[in-house]
């Protein structure tokens, strides 16, 4: 067993974890995070996305021990409190998730797309989301919402 | 409004685009899916499964496996009842193998253990000697005089003589007299299709969580569409009395009709009594492609007669679909559902039910109807073409309307076809122009839609909220258009409604959330409840004023006297009478169980434009609209997603999407990267028009939306192909290879 | 007495007919009187079918009522996705 200290949502964290163990397993099941979904476990479905020191990941993908010594950030930590993330108010409004499972994924996506590129096209939108499947929307009031949260961020900056 | 009253106007909350109630848990990671539960002392499992298309299990020697430190237990079939017959022998052979594995991913046993990774590792200690025996994977192949048998005996008495022992149902339907049609008219077309098989490709794998003790009750939490099938399947699996096994549906993440059915759930109740530990079991995305339920895969000949003016005179089908190693390929419904948009004089269409070696095919949206409309839209298609007409004159001309015959027997009812048909006609899409190497195509589309057993209970708070508990699992957004048809009968706001998804303990029987039936018949089920709990809410103030029950009504949210002679009281709102509820009569309870059976149908038609690139054969969808019936839109913005997302797994089907198998009976594409759904880069916004024709079987006019929305995908971008590039693709997936020999074809000869 | 169509895949099992007549006052006493005059059928009918009355399907009730000229159609059973 790996002794693994690090950083989730801001909070410092310890768990042990088996060599193999990925991190998404380790978040789900050591650690109770079960806002990461897995729909693959191959890095094709992105329902497992996470941030680790800022860069986006898919995080069935990433051992668990590597996450030793790293800032991770989940879709736990998007709210701040009882208020939405601009986001998640958006995907809510625009009926952009069906089910669900695939919402957490793509949150934490499309909020580090937003941060790297404030003013994404729709293409822009489409291909860095092209990571992330969602097999009820047919993306259409996905990429809406992310495109007007897009939109108000810049009229409010 | 009265019990059973209509109502089509003037509604408050219905129509509105409200916020679903589940949506903050689901954007924030609190909502709890399939994987998502745990229990103190769980143990995990996994499932060895088959490598072999098609073998005998000669022996399973599991003491390496129950040697490992940390295994707990290891069932095979002998865990599980014995004496099943028919369908639910079926289910069970499919939930674990009996003497024969019949697929790639047939599951033979299954391992619990402390972690996830020791079931793993355990499951690749169990060792299963096999007998490998002759496979089929294809339809056709299946059928020949040389194929292998399934399994002997598998046959209804509908099948002909001389079938194959692998051919196991026969529809055959129509009326009037093909040939006399096909005398009269000006141009035949006849060809053949093939569409392989594709997965519903939810993107949450199952899961579920299972204890059950020595005294045979259990508790049951997983990912399903309906938990009270799961509780009768898997009691049956197991021996248990159905009322000790209490299912809880957790959120679910997608099923498109791949959740109707039980895989895993037996598996980790048999680990569970076994080991007297709670079971967690989750299917790995590959074990879902292999061992869950496809589409069947189809072989089908059609053959058309038209009039130079456009009147189709008589339409022919022949639907052969592979549905595994098990009977149940929906062919009726592809049969049934082939010519429904069109009013024929003279049609006949006959199915075949086969069995390969390959997993029991489940439901997938509408079953069966999108394969036909692809074989039957591609060759009204060509005939519009070769007869130079447009092809939603055509359709028009033929369209089945209120009042004609289908081509299934019965006279339609108020049907809203036609109405699709105009509204695409007069959408901007179909007269836009078109770019160099751009085509457009058309298809209309058909599914019936269900009712179904459903239960509903609707309790009031002593504050003048209400509690409504369902027994259809939320796949998209249905908690919210309960909600809002029980705030529309009561006249209170959409709020204060919350609605739960009941488990099997709590509510009655509730089938399924299949068939399109949820916003029909769980929301008849839902009116009829707040009805229910408004009459009481009448008669208690009823009582209150002294006057009769009758001279009371309901209106926004309070008790009224009905008129002048009623007697002047002032209203008396929904809060003030449920205050006093304990002390004038008990709680205000309204509910309803029946099965209700006015579930409209619906139609489609869909518009899209394709662009083919014949250096690579690689075909982009640019433009799509789809115009589809719903009755009435509970939440407009639902519906359009249903809409949508329904179009977008057309789009899959008729580009991509494909079960390979190789020579050796394996499927050779179990993974997202190599089974590829559409991503958000493949498609493009799709647009929506949402046509509301009545259904008179629901007090709002509801028909189901969820199915019909794949049925035309197929065909129109199969007619868009043939615009942008000049060939007709007679098999599905239009992949890049089959595109490309399909232009290497044409210009080869011609 | 109310006339019933079958689809003709039944032919086989109704002494050639797609079309015969049977003494019914529901849905339910349509299916168990085809039976009697047809044993034949009573393996299609024990699958389970649906019956459309008048042009609306009744995919599983037995009570839906059925008049003398009602249009009657035994269909297969349906169900969803
Ligand atoms: S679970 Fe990690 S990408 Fe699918
Ligand atoms: S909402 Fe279901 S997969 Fe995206």
């Amino acid at each position: 067993m790996i002794h693994v200290n690090t950083k989730i949502n801001g909070d410092d964290v310890e768990f042990l974890c088996d060599p193999r163990e990925t991190l998404l397993d380790a978040l789900r099941d050591k650690l109770g995070l079960t806002g990461s979904k897995e729909g693959c476990g191959t890095g094709d479905c992105g329902a497992c996305s996470v941030t680790m020191d800022g860069r986006l990941v898919c995080s069935c993908l990433v051992l668990g021990a590597e996450a030793d010594g790293k800032e991770i950030g989940t879709v736990e930590g998007m709210a701040e409190g009882e208020n939405l993330h601009i986001l998640q108010e958006k995907f809510i409004e625009h009926a952009a998730l069906q089910c669900g499972i695939c919402t957490p994924g793509i949150l934490v996506a499309t909020k580090s797309l937003l941060e790297k590129h404030p003013e994404p096209t729709e293409t822009q939108v489409r291909y860095w989301l092209a990571g992330n499947l969602c097999r009820c929307t047919g993306y259409d009031k996905i990429i809406r919402a992310v495109m007007e949260t897009a939109a108000d961020l810049r009229k409010a900056s | 409004m009265a019990f059973d009253d209509t109502k089509t106007e003037d509604f408050k909350v219905v129509g509105q685009r409200v916020k679903r109630p589940d949506g903050v848990d689901k954007v924030t990671g609190k909502a709890k899916f399939g994987a998502d539960a745990v229990a103190p002392g769980m143990l995990f499992a996994a499932i060895v499964r088959s490598p072999h298309a098609h073998a005998r299990i000669v022996k399973i020697d599991t003491s390496k496996a129950e040697a490992l430190s940390g295994v707990k237990g290891i069932v095979t079939r002998a865990d599980f009842a014995t004496g099943l017959t028919g369908g639910d022998l079926d289910v069970l052979e499919n939930v674990m193998a009996g003497e024969k594995a019949l697929y790639d991913g047939h599951a033979v046993a299954a391992v619990a253990a402390t972690s996830q990774l020791i079931a793993r590792d355990a499951a690749k200690l169990v060792e299963v000697e096999y007998e490998v025996l002759p496979h089929v994977t294809d339809v056709d192949k299946a059928m020949a005089a040389d194929a292998p048998v399934i399994r002997e005996g598998a046959a209804d008495q509908s099948v002909p003589e001389g079938m194959h022992a692998n051919v196991v149902r026969y529809h055959e339907s129509g009326h009037g007299d093909i040939e006399a049609g096909f005398a009269e008219a000006d141009l035949v077309v006849e060809d053949s299709f093939k569409t392989e098989a594709t997965h519903q490709g939810y993107i949450e794998p199952h899961a579920c969580l299972a204890q059950l003790g020595g005294d045979n009750k259990g508790e049951l939490w997983c990912c399903t569409q309906g938990h009270w099938n799961v509780q009768k399947l898997c009691a049956a699996m197991l021996g248990l009395e159905t009322s000790q096994l209490r299912v809880t549906a957790s959120e679910i993440g997608g099923g498109f009709g791949g959740k109707t059915a039980v895989f895993i759930e037996p598996v980790a109740l048999a680990l569970s009594r076994k080991t007297s530990r709670p079971v967690k079991l989750v299917m790995s995305r590959s074990e879902v492609f292999r061992a869950t339920g496809p589409t069947a895969s189809t072989s089908m000949d059609i053959k058309i007669g038209m009039k130079k003016d456009g009147t189709i005179t008589a339409g022919q089908g022949t639907f052969r679909l592979q549905g595994g190693a098990f009977p149940g390929a929906p062919m009726e419904f592809t049969a049934m559902c082939a010519f429904a948009p069109y009013n024929l004089q003279n049609v006949k269409q006959v199915g075949y039910d086969v069995m390969a070696n390959r997993p029991k095919q489940a439901a997938y949206r509408a079953p069966g109807s999108p394969m036909a409309a692809f074989a039957v839209e591609s060759v009204i298609d060509e005939l519009c073409k070769k007869l130079g007409l447009d092809p939603i004159e055509v359709r028009l001309k033929n369209a089945s309307k209120q009042g004609t015959k289908a081509s299934f027997g019965p006279t339609w009812d108020r049907i809203g076809l036609v109405e699709t048909l105009e509204a695409a006609q007069s959408h901007p899409h179909y007269s836009a122009p078109l770019k160099e190497g751009q085509g457009r195509g058309i298809s209309c589309g058909f599914w019936f839609n269900h009712g179904g057993e459903t239960s509903v209970t609707l309790a009031l708070s002593e504050d003048g909220t209400a509690q409504l508990s369902v027994g259809t699992p939320d796949i998209g957004g249905s908690r919210a258009s309960m909600a809002q048809m029980a705030a529309e009968e009561l006249g209170i706001p959409y709020e204060n409604i919350r609605t739960t998804i009941a488990d099997t303990a709590t509510l009655g029987y509730n089938e399924v959330s299949h068939g399109s039936r949820v916003t029909y018949a769980s929301g008849l089920a839902t009116i009829k409840a707040a009805r229910a709990a408004v009459k009481i809410l009448c008669a208690r103030a009823a009582a209150k004023w002294g006057i009769d029950e009758d001279a009371v009504v309901w209106e926004n949210g309070c008790a009224k006297p009905s008129g002048p002679n009623a007697g002047e009281f002032d209203p008396l709102p929904i809060d003030k009478l449920t205050r006093s509820m304990g002390r004038t009569g008990g709680p205000i309870v309204g509910h309803f169980e029946a099965t209700p059976e006015g579930a409209g149908v619906s139609f489609a038609t869909h518009i899209v434009d394709a662009e083919v690139d014949k250096e690579t054969g690689q075909t982009k969808v640019v433009r799509y609209t789809v115009v589809q019936d719903a009755g009435k839109a509970i939440n407009p913005a639902y519906v359009e997603g249903q809409f949508q997302g329904g179009a977008a797994q057309g789009i899959g089907w008729a580009l991509n999407e494909e079960y390979i198998y190789g020579e050796d009976g394996r499927l050779q594409n179990s993974v997202f990267l190599d089974y590829r759904i559409p991503v958000a880069s493949d498609l493009p916004m799709i647009d929506t028009v949402i046509v509301e024709v009545p259904n008179p079987g629901h007090p709002y006019g509801v028909r189901g939306v969820g199915e019909t929305s794949i049925c035309p995908p197929l065909a129109a971008i199969a007619n868009a192909v043939s615009n942008a590039a000049g060939v007709r693709l007679k098999e599905l997936p239009m992949s890049p290879p089959r595109i490309l020999a399909a232009l290497e074809d044409q210009a080869n000869n011609g | 007495m109310v006339e019933v169509n079958l689809w003709s895949g039944l032919r086989a099992f109704a002494d050639g007919k797609d079309c015969v007549e049977v003494d019914a006052k529901n849905v339910g006493e349509v299916l168990s009187a085809l039976v009697e005059q047809y044993p034949g059928l009573e393996h299609v009918i024990e699958a389970g079918v649906s019956v459309a009355v008048d042009g609306k399907v009744i995919a599983s009730g037995l009570t839906e009522p059925v008049k003398p000229d009602s249009e009657v159609y035994l269909m297969q059973q349906l169900k969803g996705g």
